[in-house]
């Protein structure tokens, strides 16, 4: 079975890059994988991922599910299930390139699958809650499979090692996208196993995180009353749910969202204009259980944009820089300038003031 | 003057190469920096090291009497520590400017991140200077024991003030000073905002001169704007947190 999670504390940090084109236009993981290569120091070889958008324009109608199985038989159990539950377009290994840093992979693959119109008529929920459904079954119920990318049109690549060697390893050179998000880990309180890597997805959300979530055990308790399951033991996860909840499920704006993430502290609420300040005041009152504290600089990919957000007594680094139609964003400032060397516009990333990047309308 | 290029190589090849540059060389030129770690850590007084492109973290940490000058800007923690010398950046710095800085003088010609000064201290002799010519984030002076940081604000942002929010926290020594007017409700409590006394006047003088010295600056320009004076109203600003007395 692949090793979750345990016990013991290993204290230190990470890196977070990403490159968005708000034009649309695809390129190459390549820049990608520079720039959170030059960042290297930050992790320690027990985690790396990336997040592509726009990787699959020919499948872009259907869910692209990134699986891990420890062996066959899950894999077979999983199928029965993905079959029964979803009409599967076509289905294959994740094409990956052999990398010697890179050991005890578990098989992976990927199916493309929509959802049956028969069961869209037996639910009163839509497709996509359908298969955020089916993703948190499989990942609580069939042992040794671990679906670790769900959304359309983008997918999640990550393993056990440096980041630059994941890259290499599921080619992301040969793959085009208009968004890309890279994390180097550097595991902290757990040690490292190829699902705790991030990015950490579900449907076409992904997290990328670099710092620690001291109120994940009060998060965790109030998405799991939402019939998510925590239980990969690692605080970033959790970050993911609070932001499908929010935004997809109960339909707060991508900005409000990250106002009851990093809630503005009370004395700057007591500041604020009348409505605005009920506004807040509400927020903190009614989302109390979701709101982050401790360090964190977070990337959140989705299917409207890219945003970044930084704790508010802003303990961890995060630069944005822009140039032409590209935006990047990075734990350091070396990392962007060396895909990057001239931007017209670099700057760092204010604690508690989310930067939302929206994509272009992508036409193929 | 020797020159070392840093490319790709790592850190502790980068630092190996310039260590042994400095054995027989006083004046080291480092090009092509990205990123590396720990640039002229420990340097010794009478040794100096011109940086080409984007040093990496700590930069001049522990810093004992060289000089560092950065043609390019700076990230997290430049001068962590140092001990004396001097670190000048032409361009902007990251977080934690001067952490826990304990003698010597930093001069950035732009701005600088949150917590810069954070932790600094002096010791009879030992009184370090931060000068920042841009704006700062927030928690600038952060629980700051002594020594001295200006801010100036040359560079205004359109959505910054000129310092942030929490300026001063735990701040129990030192001062700091800042061109023009401080955000009243970005200055932390324990804290009195005061006009600068003839001594104050006089270092002010000294060091602005020198950014304008070191940046081609127009002295004279700067000064028409006058300075405030923050300074902590008590030694122990959390004395009393947990107890009564």
């Amino acid at each position: 079975m692949l090793k979750r999670e345990g016990e013991v504390r290993i204290p230190s940090g990470c890196a977070i890059s990403a490159i968005i084109d708000r034009d649309g236009t695809r390129f190459s993981g390549a820049d990608i994988i520079e720039s959170i290569a030059l960042m290297h120091d930050r992790s320690n070889g027990l985690g790396g991922g990336f997040a592509a958008y726009g990787i699959y324009p020919e499948h872009k109608e259907y869910y692209a599910f990134h699986i891990f199985y420890d062996d066959n038989d899950a894999r077979v159990r999983t199928e029965e299930f993905l079959f029964r539950h979803f009409d599967i377009e076509t289905f294959e290994q994740i094409p990956t390139r052999k990398v010697k840093s890179i050991r005890h992979a578990p098989l992976i693959w990927r199916y493309f699958g929509m959802v049956p119109q028969s069961k869209m008529r037996k639910n009163d929920y839509d497709a996509d809650e359908y298969t955020a459904r089916c993703v948190i079954r499989i990942n609580n119920t069939i042992t040794g499979a671990f679906v670790f990318s769900s959304g359309k049109n983008m997918g999640a690549f990550k393993a056990v090692g440096y980041p630059e060697d994941v890259g290499e390893y599921y080619m992301l050179d040969d793959y085009k996208a208009h968004t890309w998000t890279a994390h180097g880990r550097f595991p902290t309180n757990t040690p490292g196993w190829w699902g705790g890597a991030h990015p950490f997805t579900l449907l076409d959300w992904s997290i990328v995180h670099n710092g620690e979530i001291s109120s994940y055990d009060a998060n965790r308790r109030y998405v799991e009353q939402f019939g998510y399951k925590c239980n990969l033991q690692t605080d970033t996860e959790v970050i993911t749910y609070l932001f499908d909840l929010l935004v997809r499920r109960q339909g707060l704006t991508l900005e409000t969202a990250a106002k009851v993430l990093a809630a503005p502290e009370w004395d700057v609420i007591d500041r604020m204009p009348d409505e605005e300040r009920e506004i807040c005041t509400a927020l903190r009152a009614v989302y109390s259980g979701a709101l982050i504290n401790g360090p964190f600089s977070i990337l959140v990919g989705f299917k409207h944009g890219i945003l970044a957000l930084n704790d508010r007594l802003k303990l961890r680094s995060l630069i944005q820089a822009k140039k032409g139609s590209k935006t990047y964003f990075a734990s350091e400032e070396s990392a962007i300038r060396v895909i990057c060397p001239d931007p017209e516009y670099i700057e760092a990333v204010d604690g508690g003031t989310p930067v939302f990047i929206p994509f272009a309308e992508v036409t193929d | 003057m020797k020159i070392v290029t840093a490319g790709k190589s790592s850190f502790r090849t980068l630092n190996a190469e310039v260590r042994e540059a400095l054995e027989t060389e006083n004046d080291v030129r480092i090009e092509d920096v990205n990123g590396q770690r720990y640039i002229g850590a420990g340097l010794d007084r009478g040794k100096r090291l011109e940086v080409h492109g984007t040093p990496g973290n700590d930069m001049g940490a522990y810093l004992n009497g060289g000089a560092i000058e950065v043609f390019g800007n700076g990230q997290e923690a430049v001068g962590n520590t140092m001990g004396g010398g001097s670190i000048t950046v032409h361009g902007h710095v990251g977080d934690t400017l001067g952490y826990a800085m304990r003698d010597g003088e930093i001069y950035v010609e732009k701005r600088a991140g949150s917590r810069a000064g954070i932790h600094m201290k002096e010791f009879r002799e030992m009184q370090p200077v931060v000068v920042i010519g841009g704006t700062v984030g927030a928690f600038l002076g952060e629980y700051m024991a002594g020594g001295t940081l200006l801010v100036l604000g040359l560079e205004k942002h359109p959505d910054r003030p000129i310092v942030g929010a929490h300026c001063a926290t735990g701040m129990h020594g030192g001062r700091i000073f800042v061109r023009g007017d401080v955000p009243e409700e970005n200055v932390s409590e324990h804290i009195s905002v005061l006009r600068p006394g003839e001594k104050d006047l006089a270092d002010l003088d000294r060091f602005v001169r020198e950014y304008c010295a070191r940046f081609g600056k127009d002295f004279d320009a700067i000064m028409q704007v006058p300075f405030q004076k923050l300074v902590p109203t008590t030694s122990r600003p959390y004395a009393n947190l947990y107890t009564p007395n």
